[in-house]
């Protein structure tokens, strides 16, 4: 009670009952009630809601599967056919978990996205923005481990590619992948651990939105303008403004969702993720699913080792560079709060920021696009380029513009912002 | 207080002592745990595998399968051997000579785990009409890494030589790997 102040006096006598004992009716009413949210978010703060809510359809859609689901090298595409042609909508669960990854991966990039733009990852926010960055890293260890449950030519060849990564580490790098394996190659004791952990892990990214959210809950949300509210003028309630708004926005993008699972439901797939796992024949083109190109073309942006001047010694292999790049790409944002020093958050308000940030959204579609294609030639260039920028915004040009750029005048308050509020 | 000169008592040593000891506790009770994960005994009892390479012409490559990875056996025509052995190899991005990636007296058995050394994809060029890359040996498609006809890395992001297994002739046509 102490938590939530007094007691709201409720006129059900069974929930006035219930909350004198757990306040969980008066904390409802607080966080998402009259909690106070800026008046002037605009619809890209909905992704938030809807990446929660694409987490519960991922959820329950695999906890239905995984009752259809076999975990054996031998037994494990056919279980998944088998969900496909026999289960009573299993087709449905599987072509709402298999695109629902990809949905759920396009609302946190918007999501994360709209942070990057309105800096919502500076202060009070870093926490806040931390937590997220380990929910997206939960995110993509648990879609790809999911990846490799149907135990195709894709999952196979994806999880060897993948965990390979791990030998360019030096000494234990060999020692490491035979852990992650627990045997020689990808096989049975691969699958198994990989099925327990793509179980677990929804359960533990649910657990770190939670304190995201608890996190949220104390700083309050960011808006356009990247001031904070300083008079109740400048806030609505969440319920009925907000909740009303984020229910638009979830419907429109439940639509599009749907849309591609009951009309175009393979459009993200690759032809090898349905033939059978041959451990003996790699697939001419591996490609990761589309939320991992980026990263998976800053990994081959790599080609030249970096030897002692003059000498053949390598001091940094290719494969370790672009290990340590790829993984750094996003680790780096959990230092973003500090790399980024500029007291202006809203990129409305900062002319060069602006630019380069748009600029950071063009480039990870360069750098889809390069992870797509074959390493060579143009694709490479690209793939190379625009690993360049990627380091060279966050390391240097977001460094260097936290003192060097020339702010346009922020508005003294949301209300003041000419662009904010229509007179009714 | 029964403090000592240095101003630590009684109370710190016994927390720091008694904290260290359920740090190793929880650090030895924790590697079960992580152990588990590694090899288990069944997987490592398929540690060897015997193969009857009598069938195999000189140019011809067999796959054999160890430890669930391809092993590419290949005879080589004699030829070949004497010319790769031309070939300067100390300025290779992981030098080794032919010599050493064989063994003596079967120069012309050419054994390695066909697995590219970047990421784990199997090199192409075993079979009739598929690329042999560049350097006429091996080329994986994945990420574009040239191996040559001794198996080592010459072009693409790989960094080291195909390796080579563990292997004995039981006799001169049963070859057995691991």
């Amino acid at each position: 009670m102490a938590h939530f102040g007094e007691n709201k006096n409720f006129s059900n006598p069974v929930v006035n009952w219930i909350d004198n004992r757990l306040p969980i009716f008066t904390m409802l009413i607080k966080e998402y009630g009259v909690f106070p949210m800026p008046r002037n978010v605009n619809y890209m703060w909905s992704f938030g809601g809807i990446a929660m809510t694409m987490l519960g359809i991922m959820i329950l859609t695999g906890i239905m599967m995984a009752m259809n689901y076999t975990p054996h090298t031998t037994l494990a595409f056919d279980s998944v056919e088998r969900t496909m042609r026999d289960v009573n909508f299993g087709w449905l669960l599987r072509y709402i978990h298999m695109n629902g990854a990809s949905f759920f991966f396009i609302a946190v990039y918007i999501h994360i996205a709209r942070g990057l733009f309105y800096g919502s990852y500076k202060k009070p926010r870093e926490l806040l923005w931390m937590f997220g960055v380990v929910i997206l890293l939960l995110m993509m260890a648990t879609a790809f481990m999911g990846y490799a449950l149907p135990w195709s030519q894709m999952s196979g060849w994806g999880v060897t590619v993948i965990t390979s990564m791990f030998s360019a580490i030096p000494l234990v790098g060999d020692g490491l992948v035979t852990w992650l394996w627990g045997g020689f190659s990808v096989d049975n004791p691969t699958l198994n651990r990989f099925y327990a952990l793509h179980f677990l892990l929804p359960f533990v990214i649910l657990g770190v939105v939670f304190i995201h959210v608890w996190a949220l809950h104390v700083t309050g949300s960011n808006n356009p303008t990247g001031v904070e509210p300083k008079t109740p003028a400048d806030t609505v309630p969440f319920a009925p403004y907000v909740s009303t708004k984020d229910s638009v926005a979830l419907v429109f993008f439940l639509t599009i969702f749907l849309g591609v699972v009951f009309f175009y439901p393979l459009a993200l797939t690759e032809v090898d993720h349905f033939r059978k796992f041959d451990p003996m024949q790699t697939p001419a083109h591996i490609v990761p699913e589309w939320y991992f190109l980026p990263f998976y073309a800053i990994l081959r942006a790599f080609t030249m080792d970096i030897t002692i001047p003059f000498t053949t010694v390598v001091l940094l292999p290719a494969k370790l560079q672009g290990v340590l790049a790829m993984f750094g790409s996003i680790i780096l944002l959990v230092f973003l709060p500090w790399l980024d020093r500029n007291p202006v958050k809203s990129g409305r308000f900062r002319p060069v920021f602006k630019w380069c940030i748009w600029l950071l959204f063009v480039d990870f579609f360069v750098l889809m696009y390069s992870g797509a294609k074959p390493p060579e030639g143009l694709p490479l260039i690209m793939g190379q380029l625009g690993t360049l920028y990627y380091f060279v915004l966050f390391l240097v040009i977001l460094p260097v513009l936290s003192f060097k750029e020339k702010n346009l005048p922020v508005p003294a308050s949301i209300s003041a912002d000419p662009g904010c509020c229509k007179k009714h | 207080m029964d403090s000592t000169k240095d101003g630590a008592n009684r109370r710190e040593f016994l927390y720091l002592t008694a904290g260290a000891m359920a740090a190793v506790g929880a650090g030895t009770s924790v590697w079960p745990l992580v152990d588990s994960m590694n090899p288990a005994a069944d997987t490592l009892a398929m540690a060897s595998t015997e193969v009857d390479i009598s069938k195999i012409e000189a140019g011809q490559t067999i796959m054999a399968v160890w430890r669930g990875k391809p092993v590419f056996i290949h005879r080589r025509p004699m030829n070949e051997v004497t010319e790769i052995r031309t070939e300067d190899w100390k300025t290779l991005r992981d030098p080794q000579s032919d010599e050493d990636r064989v063994q003596k007296g079967h120069d012309e058995w050419l054994v390695l785990v066909g697995v590219c050394t970047h990421l784990g994809c199997i090199p192409m060029g075993s079979k009739m009409g598929q690329p042999k890359g560049d350097f006429g040996g091996w080329f994986c498609p994945c990420h574009g890494s040239h191996y040559d006809k001794s198996g080592r890395i010459r072009k693409g992001p790989a960094p080291k030589n195909l390796a080579v297994p563990a292997y004995t002739f039981v006799t001169d046509t049963l070859l057995r790997i691991g």
